[in-house]
């Protein structure tokens, strides 16, 4: 795989006109007739689609469809998994994420994840900025405290947090966990982000909090999000991709741009999803 | 409208309640005697010599000074052997063997035998294993041993327990941060698992300090200063069992060697709980 850069902070600094990034429309992670099964039994199959590049990816479809399953392969969670079985391919620009001797650490480096219950660690708001960092080798204290400030202004949290960064984060707010460990993954500088239902857990002020917050996002990392808030995918997703349950499998339906997916879509399934009168 | 209760409590009421009540006031009561038994008999001989001077005329006069060292020591060797040993095991069960696993499985099961096994069992076993086999005779070190190998299943499992309650997103998000589970062991597991870890001290420990059946056989009977770990060395329970059954004339340095025991009991099981409430605090856990 390509050698990583050093995390530097660099990255963060964007011109304040810059503040809501373009989607180029340009495949970085293509996924190729991808299949997962937990134990021998599928729950998705032949799922083939290309990401683009610094877009924000709308997953959607019913419960129990595989979008969870599915991201999970992309960070290669699916390790973690007893029984679970990945088969296909997938590739971020050349690395080849299925490989078997690649190196997850750096992987899940470039691919942060979000996840729907906000899991801050047990530690004070700096630690769990800092423990991540320090784990990846950056060491000089003043990069640390610099990074920790970039990020957590780029969440909008540092204002909220700058004179309490010694305080537990478990005592933040349900959306200020979730913006924390938003903070923690672009701490480390990701590509990819992958947000499994970040908002459903917050309450509806909290949750426009959080989706401007990743509409900031949009240009400077690749992010896949899924989420069961149609109106949500509709407003901020440059690309959408539409899964259902046939014979209880999961597949992918129909993908595409966003406009085109919600607007017109091809696939009748997806028309009666979208408009509200299935799923 | 609510019904109004009926005024008068029917019979199955007044049986619950006064069994749960009598239960209760048994208990309680029990432990204060025993505890007032312990304390009216021996607070009196209580002093600064009596914890420090050695034994005289069988234990019938002098203080208790060796065997307190003695029991500090096989304490020490238990401890030094159990706490890594049972930290290590907990973690190769909790977080690197799966439930379904048989070497899994069947460590569990025979920690759980183990846990219930009578402890002149483990005193025949030490003095078979170490004492003869091993060599190392009638010694602090054999009793210690022998203390580490009765108080492992308890210390493991509580420790597991405490690893297993940890919840698993904790591991998912840092698995998906790119940590090792080295780390995520060392900085989130470990100290999410100290209660446990704790509970299984006191319980362990307890047991260990109190223990005469499972050291008459291992560390004996000496009540000299012990010189090395391979001295042997009376510890305090023994004394308590020796003064009281042996020793004519023996009760009021039994009472007395006892009621230190009880303190000592108290002190570890208080800092335990201490410990416990001030890691939770610094750490809060979730619910
Ligand atoms: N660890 C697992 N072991 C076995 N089966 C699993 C596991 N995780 C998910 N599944 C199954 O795989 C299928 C897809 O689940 P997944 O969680 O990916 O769906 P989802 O689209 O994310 O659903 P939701 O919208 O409810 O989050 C489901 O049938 C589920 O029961
Ligand atoms: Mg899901």
């Amino acid at each position: 795989m390509t050698p990583l850069e050093p995390i530097t902070v660099s990255h963060l600094h964007h011109p304040a006109g810059d503040r809501f990034g373009r989607c180029e429309r340009q495949p970085f992670v293509e996924v190729d007739q991808l299949s997962l099964h937990y134990r021998g039994k599928p729950a998705f199959q032949d799922v083939t689609l290309s990401i683009n590049k610094g877009c924000i990816t709308a997953l959607v479809g019913p419960s129990g469809c595989g979008k969870t399953s599915f991201l999970t392969c992309l960070n290669r969670l699916t390790d973690l998994i007893a029984g679970c079985r990945v088969s296909g391919r997938i590739t971020i620009e050349t690395l080849d994420v299925l490989a078997p001797g690649l190196d997850v650490i750096q992987l899940r480096r470039r691919i942060g994840m979000i996840f729907q219950k906000p899991n801050p660690f047990p530690l004070s708001i700096r630690k769990n900025l800092e423990f991540p960092l320090r784990e990846h080798g950056v060491r000089d204290r003043r990069q640390i405290a610099q990074t920790i400030e970039a990020t957590l202004r780029d969440v909008g949290l540092w204002e909220e947090v700058k004179d309490r960064l010694d305080s537990p984060a478990l005592a933040l707010s349900g959306g200020q966990q979730q913006r924390l460990c938003i903070a923690r993954s672009l701490a480390l500088a990701p590509e990819v982000l992958l947000m499994d239902e970040p908002c459903s857990a917050l309450d509806p002020l909290s949750s426009g909090v959080v989706e401007d917050l990743i509409v900031s996002l949009r240009g400077r990392y690749t992010i896949l999000i899924v989420t069961h808030n149609l109106a949500q995918a509709r407003r901020i997703a440059d690309d959408a991709a539409f899964f259902w349950v046939q014979n209880g499998v999961g597949r992918l339906i129909e993908a595409g741009i966003a406009k085109q997916i919600f607007e017109e879509p091809h696939d009748p399934l997806t028309a009666a999803y979208v408009s509200g009168m299935r799923g | 409208m609510i019904e109004t209760p009926n005024q008068s409590w029917n019979l199955r009421e007044w049986l619950a309640f006064a069994s749960v009540w009598g239960a209760a006031v048994l208990v309680t009561v029990t432990f204060c005697w025993l505890l007032g038994d312990i304390i009216w008999h021996g607070l009196s001989h209580i002093s600064w010599t009596f914890l420090t001077a050695p034994p005289e005329n069988a234990g019938r006069r002098g203080g208790i000074g060796p065997i307190l060292v003695s029991t500090g020591l096989i304490l020490g060797v238990c401890l030094a052997v159990s706490l890594p040993l049972g930290v290590g095991t907990a973690v190769l069960l909790a977080e690197f063997t799966s439930d379904t696993n048989l070497f899994g499985r069947l460590t569990r099961r025979s920690l759980d035998v183990l846990a219930g096994v009578p402890s002149i069992v483990f005193g025949l076993f030490g003095n078979a294993f170490f004492c003869k086999t091993l060599g190392l005779g009638f010694s602090i070190l054999s009793g210690g041993l022998t203390l580490a190998c009765m108080v492992l299943p308890i210390l493991i499992r509580s420790t597991e327990e405490g690893f297993r309650a940890v919840p698993d997103n904790y591991r998912l998000s840092a698995a998906a941060l790119g940590l090792s589970r080295t780390a995520t062991l060392v900085h989130l597991l470990l100290p999410a698992a100290v209660p446990g870890l704790l509970v299984g001290l006191v319980l362990g420990v307890g047991r260990a300090i109190a223990e005469t059946a499972a050291l008459i056989f291992t560390s004996g009977y000496v009540d000299r200063m012990p010189e090395s770990l391979l001295d042997s060395g009376r510890a305090l329970s023994i004394h308590i069992f020796d003064l009281s059954m042996n020793v004519s004339g023996g009760d009021a340095n039994a009472y007395a060697s006892a009621l230190v025991l009880v303190i000592m009991l108290l002190i570890i099981n208080g800092t335990a709980s201490w410990l416990a409430t001030h890691s939770l605090h610094r750490k809060i856990v979730t619910v």
